[in-house]
């Protein structure tokens, strides 16, 4: 049969060109939006550095609730260091999130003598002072109301090039810039021996002690890399939004990014980037659209319990899943279903 | 010195009402090992069964008071029925979904009664004066009844049968089990309380803190920490770690501000799960 051969070789043609797709549907995208959906689309790339962050803290077994608190962090610091100090806004960012990382260097000692539930607890306490100091201390932070008027990123002028980053689609592109090359270094990282040493302190950490693993260092690693990311995340949010206070890094938002981690799924490094970017589209284009605005936690909160309840490895188990349905109902395996990558 | 005096009462009144959530909590957690991270909204709920009944709809305040209890318990059923039992190999999952019910009752609250403060006018005027301090009736009968509630916890506890097989299940589940002792009626019990208790508190208080559906926010916060100065599990652990907290929390708030105050209290919480993660008073450790 040509036909049929002709077919799977073009379908596994368009299989090994994913990357262009994606890569063309990511720089489509922003054209295709309406100026507040532009918003929404910077928004939603910075969230994805935040929870694929937070989904390398998870691989060594640890669950944080001060994610959001150290995305704070880098944001606060790249806001000060740029209106108090004139650091240029790319050299801040990458500063806040060197701070961001060094305060979760200095909270791994603390933090890390626990585990599990306790460990959970304690990262939310830690979490919470550091909040309550941006909100008690108004000089430098600003107290409740926090830091207005962050300086933005710097428009670039050169003779026949001029990109002004006050426009939605032109700070989409940058923060797609360095979110990309930011998950490409996290997923290097969880290649990586290093990575690979996560995983087993997670499933078995006697076993990986017995063998010379120093679970302390690897998970204060863990740590300290999600938390980099992290404050980078928040670098991005700041001189964007231009705005940063207290509420912004509450342990609500934490709930949002547990959300999207778990409905997503944690196994793999796509599921939490699925989860963020499906509870996104759901929230701000079906549930606007829908006018249910006040009604949104709730749905949330459905979505949550039900996920736990019926998909307890996440979105990213749903594909193999039906899958798996559709080649049991045609009767057999059926070798069309997916190409070897 | 008056001060001093009307501070210490102030205290006596918040370890009240901290002691009745913390214990509820330590009860659910003891049973089924799941952390409720809606705890705080059990409570909140409470509050707004007394703004419905009693500040809407006039009926007696101890009535609504009752009525909290009881409505706030069968919401603890039910969260045990649909989530806690199914979820019971997996303790993250079941705080997870506590999470997701949390985000539902702040937003019925938000349906039914709107973001703004409720108000509650108090149910007594009158009010006990000694050495200097004033004790307000509402803030009294706060007082008596968590002293009372807990006194009658303590009983069917120590006393009853069903107590027994309930602290059978806190200590082993498994042995608990093999005993014949059914899982899901503790644990059907343990929730009814542990929640009931919650919506007591907030019941109780309603007059005195005008209720918001956000509040249940700090009252998780403070329930964490006397948890954990107590103890993970231990419910005199509770009672006592409730008491100090009060105290120094009260006592800070007065002298210096809310925010150190708060500041303080976890601190306080860190540095006992850094220095003995048990907590001052618990024995044993549950993964």
């Amino acid at each position: 049969m040509p036909a049929a051969k002709a077919a799977a070789s073009i379908r596994r043609i368009a299989w090994r060109l994913r990357p262009v797709f994606l890569f063309a549907a990511l720089v489509a995208l922003p054209y295709l939006l309406s100026y507040s959906q532009q918003e929404i689309a910077v928004l939603l790339v910075v969230n994805v550095l935040l929870v694929s962050s937070y989904r390398l803290l998870t691989l060594t077994g640890e669950w944080s609730l001060g994610h959001v608190v150290i995305m704070g962090v880098g944001a606060y610091a790249s806001a000060l260091l740029a209106k108090q100090f004139g650091v240029p806004v790319p050299l801040s960012m990458l500063i806040g999130g060197g701070m961001a990382a060094a305060t979760a260097a200095i909270l791994s000692f603390p933090l890390f003598r626990m585990k599990g539930f306790y460990f959970l607890i304690g990262s939310f306490a830690a979490g919470e002072i550091i909040r309550l100091i941006w909100k008690r201390f108004t000089d430098p932070f600003g107290g409740p109301k926090g830091l207005k008027r962050i300086d933005p990123f710097p428009d670039i002028e050169t003779g026949f090039l001029s990109i002004d980053f006050y426009e939605p689609v032109n700070y989409y592109f940058l923060a797609l810039a360095v979110v990309s090359a930011s998950l490409f270094v996290l997923y290097r990282i969880e290649r990586s021996r290093i990575g690979l040493t996560f995983h087993a302190i997670h499933w078995q950490d006697r076993l990986a002690e017995s063998v010379g693993v120093d679970t302390f260092r690897y998970r204060a690693l863990a740590f300290v890399i999600a938390s980099f990311f992290a404050g980078i995340a928040g670098g991005l949010y700041a001189h964007y939004v231009g705005a940063v206070n207290p509420t912004r890094f509450s342990v609500d938002q934490m709930v949002y990014v547990l959300v999207w981690a778990i409905v997503g799924g944690t196994a793999t490094f796509h599921g939490p980037i699925l989860g963020v970017v499906v509870l996104t589209v759901i929230n701000e284009i079906v549930l606007r659209a829908l006018g249910l605005d006040t009604a949104r936690p709730l749905i949330y909160g459905a979505i949550l319990i039900l996920s736990v309840l019926y998909l307890p490895n996440g979105l990213e188990s749903l594909g193999p899943r039906l899958q798996a349905l559709w080649r049991r109902r045609r009767g057999g395996p059926a070798a069309t279903g997916r190409e070897p990558a | 010195m008056d001060l001093l005096w009307q501070t210490a009462v102030n205290a006596t009144y918040a370890a009240s009402y901290m002691a009745l959530i913390a214990v509820g909590l330590v009860m659910i957690f003891g049973v089924m090992g799941v952390i409720n991270f809606a705890h705080g909204e059990l409570y909140m709920v409470g509050a707004y069964c007394v703004v419905f009944l009693y500040a809407q709809e006039n009926f007696p305040f101890l009535l609504a008071v009752a009525a909290g209890l009881v409505f706030v318990g069968i919401v603890g059923i039910v969260m045990e029925r649909t989530m806690f039992r199914p979820l019971r190999d997996n303790p993250l999952g079941g705080l997870i979904a506590s999470i997701g019910f949390l985000l539902i009752l702040q937003t019925l609250a938000v349906f039914g009664f709107g973001r703004r403060m409720g108000h509650v006018p108090p149910s007594t005027q009158g009010k006990l004066e000694m050495f200097g301090a004033i004790l307000t009736y509402q803030r009294l009968f706060v007082i008596v009844a968590a002293i009372l509630l807990l006194a009658a916890l303590w009983a069917f506890l120590r006393r009853s049968k069903f107590g027994r097989a309930l602290r059978a299940c806190a200590q082993d589940t498994e042995a608990a089990s093999l005993q014949g002792i059914s899982l899901n009626r503790t644990a059907r019990v343990a929730m009814f309380i542990g929640a009931g208790l919650a919506g007591v508190a907030g019941a109780l208080t309603a007059p005195l803190v005008s209720p918001t559906p956000y509040i249940g926010h700090s009252i998780i916060v403070t329930a964490f920490i006397i948890i954990i100065v107590g103890g993970v599990g231990s419910l005199e652990g509770a009672v006592i770690a409730a008491v100090l907290y009060a105290f120094v929390h009260t006592f800070v708030t007065t002298f210096f501000d809310g925010v150190v105050a708060n500041i303080v209290g976890l601190a306080l919480m860190l540095s006992v799960l850094v220095i003995r993660p048990t907590g001052l008073f618990g024995a044993r450790e549950r993964a």
